[in-house]
């Protein structure tokens, strides 16, 4: 299965490498990245598979939440399935 | 293959526009709880519940997590009890509704409704002992949910309970007074009530369902509201379209949550409803959807109309999205849980008239008015009878959950918190409709030619 992982929040040094360090450690792998700064405003849509994945899917969905919390981001990761069912017949 | 812009239009609607699922609603046979022994009845009912639903928090709490669209509620309904509680007195069937309590805590759902009584065509006395304790249920109790079914339109009316329930109403307010009437809340009575209904107050498990099942309802006026807006100035076909893509979007939601939601609770997957259900949240507000459509106020000439093109483009995108579509299934209007209808009927737009032509082309009736406390009880069964024969003549669900405020006249308000919201006070006809509701009987079936 697949993830999405979006994160939002003001732009600072690092922010990839730490959403991909948690991603790494837990063996997510990620398969695309489509990331944005306006102005001081930082937003990112991860994609990553998670066949791999060391963790239970929730405890993996609380890590990221709370390096968001702890960055000051808005960190949310959802199944990917929610997409799949709204957007295709 | 996912785009970006599927997958912000999802986010944005969970996060700016309050979608959400409103509720996951195991259904639960008790007939086999069935016993002549009442404390035997009681335990058995409290064990079925409480096994079958045990893991029903966790599950949706997990799939909460996992999918990131919020699961708000989380409810269990019972075969209705005058069916399994027989020849037991009154007292015993207060005793039931104690039992759902008590497994309702246990199992940390907030609502589990049943408490409930089919007297379309006339009473059994396990009917007449159940609504007998109706008010002191509802007192007595936090979670449990009744309801009663007056009428149908195979059977007709039976104005014997139209004109009991006018008092029962009365009597859940007064037992509820010092909670503004709170009990009043909790109690629906329905004409052609639907078997597979997940939303409270009136859910219960229908005879024809199976042992379990797991029906969801899901919400989104705010989705709703929003996409009308980002249309613009389109005519009405443009905008069907929309709202119909709309509620397809929605709808599967709804039916991948409820078919994650079966396969972990090992229960069959019942029904997807499709009701637009509002909440007292800005932006969760049916009434904004009907002004976003071009209507100055809610409760403005037209709005009947605009509900009608809304609640049927509603069914047409939901009913492809889903497998199975059941329960009540449109747009609700429940005045104080509507923060765009407690709005206009603050402003004198709405009118409880007009409230009532409007559940003429929507589901479900006239839903959480607030009426003055000192309505007599023969004007509650009045509104009753009224709404009632519009379902029963269009061979449709409507129902009333009205509140008598006690204490409380037009110009105040009640406040229930949470979902259940706050209401002014509404003002109804003073003229009395006490001699045709005494007459009592029933009245027959309506012919289904000559239509006009």
């Amino acid at each position: 299965m697949k993830a999405v992982i979006t994160v939002t929040g003001k732009d600072t040094v690092g922010i990839i490498a730490d959403v991909s360090a948690v991603c790494a450690n837990r063996g997510a792998n990620i398969r695309e990245i489509t990331q944005n700064v306006l102005g001081e405003y930082f937003a990112m849509i991860m994609i990553a598979e998670l066949d791999g994945l060391k963790i239970p899917f929730a405890d993996f969905v609380d890590e990221l939440a709370a390096l968001g919390r702890t960055r000051g981001l808005d960190i949310h990761t959802m199944h990917e399935d929610i997409f799949n069912t709204m957007h295709h017949i | 293959m996912l785009n970006t812009q599927d997958i912000l239009e999802t986010i944005n609607m969970i996060r700016e526009e309050n979608l959400d699922i409103r509720t996951i609603t195991m259904g639960i046979s008790l007939f086999d709880c069935v016993s002549e022994d009442e404390a035997r009845l009681c335990d058995k009912i409290y064990d079925k519940i409480t096994r079958r639903a045990e893991h029903l928090v966790s599950v949706g709490q997990g799939i909460e997590k996992e999918y990131g669209v919020p699961i708000v509620n989380k409810r269990v309904s019972v075969t209705p009890v005058s069916l399994i509680g027989g020849s037991l007195s009154p007292d015993g069937y207060l005793k039931i509704a104690h039992t759902l309590q008590r497994a309702a805590r246990t199992l940390g759902i907030n609502f589990i409704g049943g408490f409930s009584a089919l007297v379309h065509k006339g009473y059994t006395a396990g009917a007449r002992n159940l609504i007998s304790v109706i008010p002191q249920a509802l007192a007595e109790t936090e979670t449990v949910c009744s309801s009663v079914n007056v009428a149908t339109t195979k059977a007709g009316i039976n104005m014997d309970a139209v004109a009991q329930m006018g008092h029962v109403i009365k009597q859940c307010a007064e037992l509820t007074a010092d909670k503004d009437s709170i009990g009043a809340a909790k109690l629906v009575v329905f004409a052609n009530v639907p078997e597979d209904n997940p939303f409270m107050a009136g859910a219960f498990h229908g005879v024809g369902e199976p042992d379990s099942v797991i029906n969801v309802g899901v919400s989104g006026p705010g989705v709703v509201a929003s996409a009308i807006k980002r249309a613009g100035d389109c005519d009405l076909s443009e905008l069907a379209d929309v709202i119909k893509k709309t509620a397809f979007k929605i709808t599967r939601v709804g039916q991948l949550v409820a078919k994650e939601a079966a396969s972990r609770l090992d229960t069959p997957f019942g029904i997807v409803d499709l009701s637009l259900a509002p909440t007292p949240a800005i932006g969760d507000s049916v009434a904004h959807i009907l002004e976003g459509m071009g209507l100055e106020s809610c409760g403005a000439h037209g709005t009947t109309a605009a509900l009608a093109m809304l609640n049927d483009a509603v069914k047409k995108g939901g009913v492809m999205a889903s497998s199975h579509v059941g329960g009540l299934s449109g747009a609700f209007i429940p005045v104080s849980e509507d923060a765009g209808m407690i709005a206009a009927v603050e402003r004198g737009a709405l009118t409880i008239e007009k409230l009532e032509a409007m559940t003429a082309v929507c589901s479900v009736g006239l839903d959480m008015i607030a009426i003055p406390g000192d309505t007599p009880d023969a004007v509650i069964s009045g509104i009753i009878a009224d709404e009632i024969s519009i379902g029963v003549a269009n061979t449709k669900t409507t129902a009333v959950r009205l509140i008598p405020a006690i204490g409380k006249g037009v110009g105040d308000s009640v406040e229930f918190g949470g979902l259940l919201g706050y209401a002014p006070i509404i003002r109804l006809n003073p003229y009395s409709p006490e001699k045709f509701i005494g007459r009592g009987g029933r009245i027959p079936a309506p012919i289904h030619s000559l239509k006009n």
